[in-house]
C-alpha cells in the first residue's frame, strides 16, 4: 500500500508537479516513460514519489517515447491501468502508437506538456505537438494553468476509463508557462482523489488466463472501415460521460469545467479564440479594451477532441469580429482553428469576420499589447461589417510583416 | 512447472494452443517453431507478436488463431509489449489484484509464461532498441526471433540478417551483382552481452533441442532470446516439403550451429560466469555449398564468376565454428 501523502489545503505547484500529483493519487499500475523537456519534472517527481513509498505501482524508465507509448498499450491490453508524459518530439515519436492505442480502446492517460516540433529545434512551448496528433483518436482536454491540469488529469482516467467511452485521453499545458509556472492549487486529499478516479475496471485483460483475448489484429477492406466508424462513433457520443464526470467534478470541489470555456461573452462584439495560457492572457486584455469601451470576450476549447460543434459556436453568439488565434506554424493553409471555426460557423449560418493570427511559435513571448492590438484590429472590422486586416496574419515576428489573403 | 515430453509422437499431439488453421504459407517454419515454443510448457502463455508474417496470418478479425492472450501493437514494439505484460503481471501479482483465474494457477505453481515472437526485421533492425531496452532493464519474459533471414511479409527484402550472397528484392542478384553484400549480424551475441541469463540458438528440425532450451528459458527469472532458424520456403525458394531437410543441413554444415549462452549472476547480480554450450556436434559436418545448393536464393553463387563467395562462406562457417568450439573450450 503506498503512503498517504499530506497535502496542504493550497500547494503551490507549478503544472509538471501538479501533473505528477494526479497520476499519483490515480494509483497508476503502470507507468511507463522517457524524460524530454519540458515534461521531464512530470517523470522526475514521480520517481521521487515511487523512491519515497508514495507509488504503489510500477514506473518503467524506457529507452524512447515510442517504447513509453507501447508500454502503456501493453499494460492497458494486460488489464491494469497505464498513463505517462511526453512533450515535441518524444509525442511525434509516439504518433504511431497514439493511434494504435485508441483503434484498439484502451483508456490510457497521456499529459502533453505542449512545445514546438523541430526543426529547429526549439524547448518553448507552442501547440505544434498538440496539432500533430489532435487527429489520433484521443479525446484531448486542454488546460491554461496548473490547477486545470491537476484536476483535468484526474477527470481524464474517469472519462477514458468508462465503459461508454473506452478511449484513451490526452490532457495538454503549455510548455513551460504552465509546466514551470508555479501558482496555487488547490488539490484533493489522496483519499478523496483515489475515491473519485476509482479501481481501474479491466475489459479483456490478457492477464486473464482462463479467457484468452486477441488484442491488435489485423482488419482488411471488409471490417477496417466498421471499426474505425465505430471509434468515431464513440468518440462523438463522450460528450455526455465527459459532461457528467465535469459535474461530479464541480459537486465535489466546486470547480466547474464545460466543453468550451467563455469569458465575457454574453455581451461581445469581438472574441478572441486560442488555447493554452494564452487564454488567461487574453482575460486580462479583454478586461483592458471594455475599459475603453470594447466589448471583448475569450472562448477557447476545454475538449478539443471530440470537437464541441455546437457548443463552440453557441458560445460566440452573435460576435462580429473573431480572432482565431493558432500557435502552430500553419505548413501551408490556415490555422486549425480558423479552419475549424470557419467550418462550424459557416455549417450553422453565421458569417462573423474571422481572421487568423499566428502567434507565439517556439515559445515567443505574446503580450497583453499584442492581444489588445488584435482586439483592435477586430473592433474596426466589426464596426466596418468587413475585414480591414489579412485574413492569415504572423503576429510577435521580426522583421517585414508576414500575411496572407 | 516444467512439463516431461517422452517422444515427439506424444509432443505432437499436444493440445494446439496455437491452431494450424491459418494463412501462413504451407510448409512455413514459423508454424512449426510457434507449434514446438507453445508446447514446451502446460503453463498459461501470454504472446506478444511483431509485425509480420505470423501477425498477419494468424489474426485477421474477426478470426484468431490464437488460444492464448496475444497482442500486436506493430513492427518495432514486440519486446515492449511482452516486457511490459510481463511488469503488469508482476504489479497485479504484487497487490494481489490477479483474475482469480490466475491466481489459481500461479497458487498451483504455474505461473503465466510471457512470450514475443518477432520476424529477424522485427528484431535485428526495426524493432533492436525496443528489445535493447527491454532486455537491459530485465523483464521476465522470453522472446523468440523467428529468422528467415529476409522481410518476407513485404515480398523478400533483405534484411541485416540476410547472409552474404542472398538474393532479395532489394539485394537482387544481377549481372554486375552476386547479392547481397554484407556478412549476417551475430545476434546472438549481442543479446547475450546484454547479460541475459538465457540465450540460444535453435533449429525446428532439431525439436528436442529446440524444447529442452525453452523449457530451460522458462525455468530462468529474466529476459531470454531464442533465436530459431526459420526456413522460408517463399524466400528461400525451396520446396514446401523440404523445410525440415534445408534446415538440418544448416545445422549439419554448422551454417546454423546449435549452441546456448548461460550468464550466470551471483546475489547482487554480477554476472560470475559466462558459458557457451554446444549442444549439437554434426558428426560429420557437410560443406557449406550443399546448404546453399538447396536454395535458389542462391543459384547465382553457382556461376563462375560468383564461387568466391561459396568460397568466402564455407570461410566464414569454418571461423564461426571454431570461434564457439573455443568459447566452449575455455568455458566463457
Amino acid at each position: 500500500m503506498a503512503k498517504k501523502f499530506e497535502l496542504n489545503e493550497i500547494e503551490v505547484w507549478d503544472g509538471n508537479m501538479a501533473a505528477a500529483q494526479a497520476l499519483r493519487q490515480a494509483d497508476v499500475d503502470i507507468v511507463a516513460a522517457y524524460p524530454i523537456t519540458p515534461s521531464t519534472p512530470i517523470v522526475q517527481n514521480y520517481s521521487k514519489f515511487l523512491a519515497d513509498g508514495y507509488v504503489d505501482g510500477e514506473f518503467i524508465m524506457v529507452e524512447s517515447e515510442h517504447s513509453a507509448m507501447s508500454g502503456c498499450v501493453a499494460a492497458s491490453a494486460a488489464g491494469v491501468r497505464a498513463a505517462t508524459a511526453t512533450s515535441s518530439q518524444g509525442f511525434a515519436l509516439m504518433v504511431e502508437v497514439l493511434y494504435q492505442a485508441s483503434g484498439m480502446r484502451l483508456p490510457i492517460v497521456l499529459t502533453v506538456v505542449n512545445r514546438a516540433l523541430a526543426a529547429p529545434l526549439n524547448v518553448n512551448g507552442d501547440h505544434s505537438d498538440m496539432y500533430l496528433g489532435r487527429d489520433a483518436g484521443w479525446i484531448n482536454l486542454c488546460s491554461y494553468n496548473p490547477q486545470e491540469a491537476y484536476d483535468l488529469t484526474l477527470m481524464a482516467f474517469r472519462i477514458g476509463e468508462d465503459l461508454r467511452v473506452r478511449l484513451p485521453v490526452m490532457v495538454h499545458q503549455d510548455g513551460f508557462l504552465c509546466s514551470h509556472t508555479a501558482q496555487n492549487v488547490r488539490p484533493l486529499q489522496d483519499e478523496e482523489a483515489r475515491e473519485f478516479v476509482g479501481e481501474f475496471k479491466a475489459v479483456n485483460s490478457m492477464l486473464d488466463v482462463s479467457d484468452p483475448v486477441t488484442h491488435g489484429v489485423q482488419t482488411e477492406e471488409d471490417w477496417h472501415f466498421e471499426h474505425k466508424a465505430r471509434q468515431h462513433h464513440d468518440m462523438m457520443s463522450s460528450f455526455d460521460v465527459i459532461r457528467e464526470v465535469f459535474g461530479e467534478f464541480k459537486e465535489r470541489t466546486g470547480r466547474e469545467y464545460d466543453l468550451v470555456y467563455t469569458y465575457k461573452m454574453d455581451d461581445a462584439d469581438v472574441a478572441i479564440v486560442a488555447l493554452g495560457t494564452t487564454v488567461e492572457s487574453a482575460r486580462v486584455a479583454a478586461d483592458q479594451m471594455r475599459e475603453k469601451g470594447v466589448k471583448a470576450g475569450v472562448v477557447s476549447f476545454r475538449v478539443l477532441r471530440p470537437f464541441p460543434f455546437n457548443e463552440i459556436v453557441d458560445a460566440l453568439g452573435d460576435v462580429k469580429a473573431i480572432a482565431a488565434m493558432d500557435r502552430s506554424a500553419p505548413g501551408g493553409t490556415f490555422g486549425m482553428l480558423f479552419n475549424e471555426l470557419g467550418a462550424a460557423l459557416m455549417a450553422k449560418g453565421k458569417r462573423p469576420i474571422l481572421l487568423n493570427y499566428i502567434y507565439g511559435l517556439g515559445g515567443r513571448d505574446t503580450t497583453i499589447n499584442m492581444l489588445r492590438e488584435v482586439y483592435e484590429q477586430l473592433n474596426e472590422c466589426a464596426q466596418a461589417g468587413e475585414a480591414k486586416y489579412p485574413l492569415q496574419q504572423f503576429i510577435g515576428l521580426r522583421g517585414p510583416k508576414l500575411s496572407f489573403y | 512447472m516444467v512439463k516431461k515430453i517422452k517422444n515427439l509422437k506424444e509432443f505432437s499431439l499436444s493440445n494446439d494452443r496455437f491452431e494450424g488453421a491459418n494463412l501462413m504459407c504451407p510448409g512455413c517454419s514459423h508454424n512449426i517453431i510457434v507449434r514446438e515454443v507453445l508446447n514446451a510448457t502446460n503453463d498459461p502463455v501470454i504472446v506478444a507478436t511483431a509485425t509480420g508474417c505470423l501477425e498477419v496470418c494468424t489474426a485477421v478479425y474477426p478470426k484468431t488463431s490464437w488460444d492464448v492472450s496475444w497482442i500486436h501493437i506493430g513492427f518495432e514494439n514486440a519486446a515492449v509489449a511482452a516486457a511490459t505484460v510481463s511488469a503488469a503481471y508482476e504489479v497485479m501479482k504484487r497487490k494481489g489484484k490477479l483474475p482469480p483465474a490466475t491466481q489459481k494457477m500461479v497458487d498451483e505453481g504455474r505461473e503465466p509464461k510471457i512470450v514475443a515472437f518477432a520476424g529477424d526485421g522485427g528484431t535485428y533492425d526495426i524493432g533492436f532498441q525496443s528489445l535493447s531496452g527491454a532486455f537491459e532493464r530485465g523483464h521476465n519474459f522470453m522472446y523468440v526471433c523467428l529468422d528467415n533471414e529476409v522481410y518476407a511479409n513485404t515480398g523478400g527484402q533483405r534484411s541485416s540478417s540476410t547472409p552474404i550472397g542472398a538474393s532479395t528484392t532489394t539485394s537482387p542478384a544481377g549481372s554486375v551483382s552476386y547479392g547481397e553484400k554484407m556478412q549476417k549480424k551475430s545476434m546472438v551475441e549481442i543479446m547475450a552481452d546484454h547479460g541475459a541469463p538465457y540465450v540460444a540458438q535453435v533449429s525446428p528440425s532439431k525439436w528436442k533441442d529446440l524444447v529442452k532450451k525453452v523449457q530451460k528459458g522458462f525455468e530462468v527469472y529474466g529476459p531470454v532470446y531464442i533465436n530459431a532458424q526459420s526456413a522460408c520456403t517463399t524466400e528461400w525458394k525451396h520446396a514446401p516439403e523440404d523445410t525440415i531437410e534445408v534446415s538440418d543441413l544448416g545445422v549439419e554444415s554448422c551454417v546454423w550451429p546449435l549452441y546456448e549462452i548461460i550468464n550466470e549472476r551471483d546475489e547482487h547480480g554480477i554476472i560470475y560466469s559466462t558459458k557457451l554450450n554446444i549442444t549439437y556436434r554434426p558428426k560429420k559436418k557437410i560443406p557449406v555449398e550443399e546448404y546453399l545448393a538447396a536454395q535458389p536464393r542462391f543459384r547465382h553463387l553457382f556461376k563462375p564468376e560468383n564461387r568466391h563467395i561459396i568460397d568466402l562462406w564455407q570461410k566464414a562457417v569454418d571461423a564461426r565454428w571454431e570461434y564457439l568450439q573455443r568459447r566452449e573450450e575455455a568455458g566463457v
